[in-house]
């Protein structure tokens, strides 16, 4: 129970900030912890709190998977690349062709978010295809 | 007088031909085929094999769930009338080995995932080993921060990090 000692600090923030189906277990000496935050700002603050623990997240004897709990489903998000276009391809990987281009700061619409890393959008010129989700931000 | 003979001789061989291919395909043959087919095709056991018979012998192909199932195939071939003996060439399939650990669709997820959280750092490599993240390389700590949260997200078993700066 190393690893869960070490993260005793972070697992009490969890808590306190109210996480949902808040699940620990350690494995083979890697932690797992897997949860839903209430708010963005949550789940901000425990990977702060991570970091505090163990600087840089680099000894790699954790795994955080904190969802974020969304009262109601986006419907668009903005282009939050650092500069460039966002591709849209055909299916959800890198491995899919790429059949159109998100513009930098350009607002879509998101139709469907079925995995954490692809989102299925359609731009305002109709283009239709996934993109990958960390740069997408979600519009209120 | 050999011009005559001609047409005639090629009538014989062609009368002889023929007889001589009726005579190898017995029609029998194929009704017995027919039948069997029919009663397999009726029993949801046999699902998967297919039959050919040759003079009353009929052979069974195709692959059976189990030694229960192989045999049972047999048996209904055996009871058709006309089928003389049965050759029973079913493969009986392998029994599925209880996977240990991760499956190989978790295993190819998450290289998959890894793969499209890394396409725009190029300053970092990784592979999957046992189900463990391997990242090497240098990357800055808001990016860092931001590939951690994805590929946690997709369940590893842990991280080897020992090769990974942070600038």
């Amino acid at each position: 129970m190393l690893a869960e000692n070490k993260y005793q600090g972070l697992i009490n923030a969890a808590t306190v900030a109210g996480v949902a189906n808040l699940q620990v277990r350690e494995e083979e000496g890697v932690l797992f912890i897997d949860g839903e935050a209430p708010s963005g700002a949550v789940k901000d603050m425990l990977w702060a709190e991570y970091d505090k623990i163990d600087p840089n997240f680099l000894t790699g004897d954790l795994v955080m998977n904190i969802n974020v709990a969304s009262a109601a489903p986006v419907t668009s998000a903005k282009v939050t690349t650092e500069s460039s276009n966002l591709n849209i391809r055909k299916g959800p990987g890198t491995d899919q062709a790429i059949i159109g281009k998100a513009a930098h700061d350009e607002i879509v619409t998101v139709i469907s978010q079925s995995s954490d890393q692809w989102w299925l959008i359609r731009t305002k010129d109709g283009e239709e295809g996934y993109a990958y989700a960390q740069y997408l931000t979600p519009e209120a | 007088m050999k011009k005559q003979f001609a047409p005639l001789f090629l009538i014989a061989l062609l009368t002889l031909a023929i007889n001589f291919t009726s005579c190898k395909s017995k029609p029998k043959d194929a009704d017995i085929k027919a039948t069997i087919e029919a009663a397999l095709k009726a029993d949801p056991m046999a699902a998967g094999t297919s039959v050919s018979v040759e003079k009353g012998v009929a052979t069974i192909t195709g692959e059976c769930k189990d030694d229960m199932c192989k045999a049972h195939c047999a048996e209904i071939v055996g009871k058709i009338k006309g089928v003389k003996s049965v050759v029973n060439n079913c493969t009986v399939a392998a029994t599925p080995m209880p996977a240990t650990g991760a499956t190989d669709a978790e295993v190819d997820l998450l290289s998959k995932g890894l793969a499209d959280a890394l396409k725009d750092h190029p300053g970092v490599t990784g592979t999957v080993e046992n189900g463990k993240v391997i990242l090497k390389g240098e990357i800055a700590k808001a990016k860092w921060a931001m590939i951690k949260q994805t590929i946690d997200k997709l369940k590893p078993a842990g991280y080897e990090l020992s090769g990974l700066k942070i600038k």
